[in-house]
C-alpha cells in the first residue's frame, strides 16, 4: 500500500482488499465474541422465543375444546408455536444496537475508526458478523420453537409437520425475521448512536407504531399495518397465506429488507459524514 | 423511512393491493439511495492532498515528492534515523469549528521524525481536536492534515504507520485488555504475538485477561500507549501520557517517549503541563485559542519569550532606583525591598551601585522558566485576541485543571 493514492482509489479491485475485509470482519467477529451483552441478548433471544412459543401452544391445546369455530377453523400451529419469536425480536434488536452503540458510548468507535478509517467497511463487517450470528440462532431459534410447540400441540389439537405446504416457509422465515429485524436496528443505531434513544425508537417502531395505527380510522389501519414490521411478521411466519393478508409472506419480507437497508444507507452515509 | 412509506402508502391506496408494485418502488428509492452514497465517497477518495492543499504548480511538485519519500519510508520504517526535515505530520491551515466556537483556527506546523515535539496550550487551546483530525476522526473544515504524506483515511495499513493515544478511557469496559489489542491488530493484520509484546512492554501482562472496566486511570493509560505501539509505526501521537499516572508511570513515560524518539520516530505530544514538556521535548507547537502561537525548539522558545530580570535588594531603594533609572533601566517595585531591573547587565547595576554607594544585599539574575515563557506568549495571544483578562489560567486554563 506504500503507492499512495493510486491504488487507494481503486481499492475495491485490489488483490489485497479481500484480505483486508476479512481483517475487518475478524475484527468485528473478536468485538462480538468478547463482551458479555452477546451472550446476554442471544440467550434472551433463545429463550423468549422458544419459551413463550411454547406458553401460547400449550394455552391452545388445553383450551382447544372450548374455542369458538371461528378460532378453529383459523387456528395455525405453525403461526402459534412461533409466537415467541415477535418478542425474541426485541433481544435481537438490543444486540443489534449495542454492537454499534456501544461503540459510541464507550468511545471504543475512535480506536476503531482509527484502525480502519474507511468507516463505510467497518459498517459493513458489523452487518456481515451480526448478520451471520443473528441467522444462525435466529433459525434455530424458529426450528426448537417450531418443534416444541407442534409436541405440545400433538394430539390435544391440529398440529403441522414441515413437509406440510406453507410450513417449512415459515418456519425459515421466523430466522429470516429475526435477521432483517436486527439489521434495521444496527442501522437504527448507527443513525441515532445512542443506546437509550436507539431502542426507544426501536420499540417504538415495533410496539407503539402498531397501537397509534389501531387508533386510527379503521380505513386507515389495514392500510398502514401492512407497513409495520410486526405485521409483516405475522404474516411471514404463518404457514396459511390467506387471500386477505394484505402482502404474501416473500414480499412482507422484501419489504422489511428494505427498512433495514434504507436504515443502514441512512446509517452509512451519517457514519462517513459525522464526526467520530 | 416515514416518507417513502407513506409515498407507497398512498399508491398502495390508490390501487388497492399492489403489493409488488409498492416493493419495487421501495427498492428503487434504496437504489437510489445508494447510488448517492456511493458517488459522494468516490467524490471523497478522490480528494488527494494535491488537489486540495497546494494552489501553486511549485508546491504541488512539493508534495508530490513529499509522497515519495513517504512511500520509501513505509517500506523502511523509521530505519531512516533523523530523517532531515522531512515532517511526518504536516499540518496545512488546518481549521475546524462547533457551532459558533472556533475550536482551530489556520492552523500549520510540522512534526519531525527522530524528536519529540511538544504540542503545548491550555486546557480548551485545541490541541485534542487537532489531534482527532490527523487521526481522521473529525473532518477539519478548512485545510488539510497529512500523515507521511497522505491523508489519514488514505494510510492502507494506518497502525503501523501512526499510534496514538487519545483517550484512555475510551475502551469498552466489558472486554479483556488482550482482546481490546487483538480485535485492533486483526484490522491492520498485525500478528497476535505482537499483542502479547506491547502488553509487556507497557507492564499490563499480568492483568491482560481482565475487564478494562476494573482498570484504573494509570492501567487505562498503559493499554492506550500499547494500542498506539501495537502496529510499531513510525509516527506517535499522545494526548496528556502522564495524566493519572504515579510518579514511576511517569518517569517510565518520560523515557519511553526520548526512546522512541532515538529511534528515529516522530514523537508528538500534547500537554497544558509546562514542566512536562521541559522534560521530555525537543520542539515546541504552542497553541492557544485554536492558533498557533510558536513553533520552534524548546530551547529557542524559551529564550525568545522569557521575561528575565535581575533582581536587586538594597536597604537604599529609592537612591537605587533613580540610579538605575537615569542609566536607561527600567525598574519595577518587587514585593519585600527589591526592585525588578531590566535593561541593564548585572555587571553594570553592580557598577551603578558601587559609583553611588548604595549597597546592595542581593543582585541575581531571573531567568525565566518555561511555565512563565508560555505564560508570557500566552498573555500577548489573548491580548492580541481581545481578550479582558491577562491571566490565561483564569480565562481556560483554570475551567478544567
Amino acid at each position: 500500500m506504500s503507492t499512495a493514492t493510486a491504488s487507494d482509489t481503486q481499492a475495491t479491485s485490489d488483490p489485497k482488499d479481500h484480505s483486508r475485509f476479512s481483517g475487518v470482519l475478524g475484527s468485528e467477529w473478536i468485538k462480538l465474541t468478547t463482551v458479555r451483552s452477546t451472550v446476554w441478548t442471544l440467550l434472551a433471544t433463545a429463550v423468549v422465543g422458544i419459551g413463550l412459543g411454547a406458553i401460547v401452544t400449550s394455552a391452545q391445546a388445553s383450551r382447544w375444546a372450548t374455542r369458538s369455530l371461528v378460532a378453529q377453523a383459523t387456528f395455525d400451529p405453525t403461526r402459534s408455536s412461533l409466537a415467541g419469536l415477535l418478542f425474541a425480536q426485541l433481544a435481537v434488536g438490543v444486540l443489534g444496537i449495542l454492537i454499534m452503540s456501544a461503540e459510541y458510548s464507550t468511545g471504543t468507535i475512535r480506536a476503531t475508526f482509527s484502525a480502519v478509517p474507511r468507516r463505510p467497511r467497518v459498517l459493513l463487517a458489523k452487518v456481515v458478523v451480526f448478520g451471520v450470528v443473528t441467522l444462525v440462532v435466529g433459525e434455530i431459534v424458529s426450528f426448537v420453537a417450531f418443534l416444541t410447540g407442534q409436541r405440545i400441540l400433538s394430539g390435544k389439537a391440529p398440529s403441522a409437520v414441515l413437509s406440510d405446504p406453507g410450513v417449512l416457509r415459515a418456519v425459515v422465515s421466523g430466522g429470516l425475521y429475526l435477521l432483517a429485524l436486527g439489521l434495521l436496528a444496527l442501522g437504527l443505531a448507527s443513525i441515532i448512536r445512542l443506546t437509550a434513544a436507539a431502542i426507544s425508537s426501536f420499540v417504538g417502531l415495533l410496539f407503539i407504531l402498531p397501537i397509534i395505527a389501531d387508533v386510527l380510522p379503521s380505513s386507515f389501519t389495514s392500510d398502514i399495518g401492512r407497513f409495520l414490521p410486526a405485521n409483516i411478521g405475522t404474516v411471514m411466519m404463518s404457514a396459511h397465506y390467506h387471500g386477505t393478508d394484505p402482502f404474501g409472506p416473500w414480499t412482507s419480507f422484501g419489504l422489511l429488507c428494505a427498512y433495514a437497508a434504507i436504515a443502514l444507507l441512512v446509517g452509512g452515509v451519517l457514519l462517513v459524514r459525522r464526526d467520530a | 423511512m416515514l416518507r417513502v412509506a407513506s409515498s407507497a402508502l398512498a399508491i398502495g391506496a390508490k390501487h388497492g393491493r399492489h403489493g409488488l408494485r409498492i416493493v419495487v418502488l421501495v427498492v428503487l428509492v434504496a437504489a437510489v439511495v445508494g447510488l448517492i452514497l456511493w458517488v459522494r465517497m468516490r467524490r471523497r477518495d478522490r480528494q488527494s492532498p494535491h488537489a486540495t492543499g497546494s494552489p501553486t504548480p511549485k508546491a504541488d511538485h512539493a508534495v508530490r515528492r513529499d509522497e515519495r519519500s513517504a512511500a520509501i519510508a513505509v517500506n523502511r520504517r523509521w530505519d531512516w534515523n533523523g530523517g532531515g526535515n522531512q515532517n511526518t505530520i504536516e499540518a496545512r491551515a488546518l481549521t475546524k469549528r462547533y457551532g459558533n466556537k472556533l475550536a482551530v483556527d489556520d492552523l500549520s506546523f510540522g512534526v519531525k521524525p527522530g524528536y519529540v515535539t511538544g504540542f503545548l496550550g491550555p486546557n480548551g487551546a485545541g490541541k485534542s481536536t487537532t489531534m482527532r483530525m490527523i487521526m481522521g476522526l473529525d473532518e477539519p473544515d478548512a485545510g488539510t492534515v497529512t500523515v507521511n504524506g497522505r491523508r489519514y483515511h488514505e494510510l492502507g495499513w494506518p497502525l503501523r504507520e501512526v499510534g496514538a493515544l487519545l483517550e484512555a478511557r475510551a475502551i469498552h469496559p466489558g472486554r479483556s485488555a488482550r482482546a481490546h489489542l487483538w480485535m485492533l491488530a486483526r484490522t491492520n493484520q498485525i500478528p497476535r504475538a505482537r499483542v502479547d509484546e506491547v502488553l509487556d512492554l507497557v507492564g499490563l501482562s499480568s492483568v491482560a485477561e481482565q475487564r478494562v472496566g476494573q482498570f484504573s486511570l494509570g492501567m487505562s493509560q498503559r493499554l492506550g500507549i500499547a494500542v498506539a505501539l501495537l502496529g510499531d509505526p513510525g509516527v506517535l501521537m499522545f494526548d496528556e501520557p502522564v495524566n493519572g499516572l504515579d510518579t514511576d508511570g511517569i518517569r517510565w513515560v518520560r523515557g519511553l517517549l526520548r526512546r522512541l524518539a532515538s529511534e528515529g520516530r516522530a514523537v508528538f505530544v500534547s500537554s497544558h503541563l509546562m514542566s512536562e514538556m521541559a522534560l521530555t521535548a525537543d520542539h515546541l507547537v504552542v497553541i492557544g485559542k485554536g492558533r498557533l502561537i510558536a513553533e520552534m525548539p524548546i530551547d529557542e522558545f524559551t529564550a525568545k519569550n522569557s521575561n528575565a530580570y535581575i533582581q536587586v535588594r538594597s536597604p537604599n531603594l529609592a537612591q537605587l532606583r533613580s540610579a538605575l533609572e537615569g542609566a536607561g533601566a527600567t525598574v519595577t517595585a518587587g514585593d519585600d525591598e527589591s526592585l525588578s531591573v531590566r535593561g541593564l547587565s548585572q555587571e553594570r547595576i553592580g557598577e551603578l551601585a558601587w559609583t553611588n554607594g548604595i549597597m546592595l544585599h542581593e543582585l541575581a539574575t531571573q531567568s525565566a522558566s518555561l511555565e512563565e515563557a508560555f505564560v508570557e506568549s500566552t498573555v500577548g495571544n489573548l491580548e492580541f485576541s481581545g481578550g479582558t483578562s491577562l491571566k490565561p489560567e483564569s480565562t481556560e486554563g483554570g475551567a478544567q485543571p
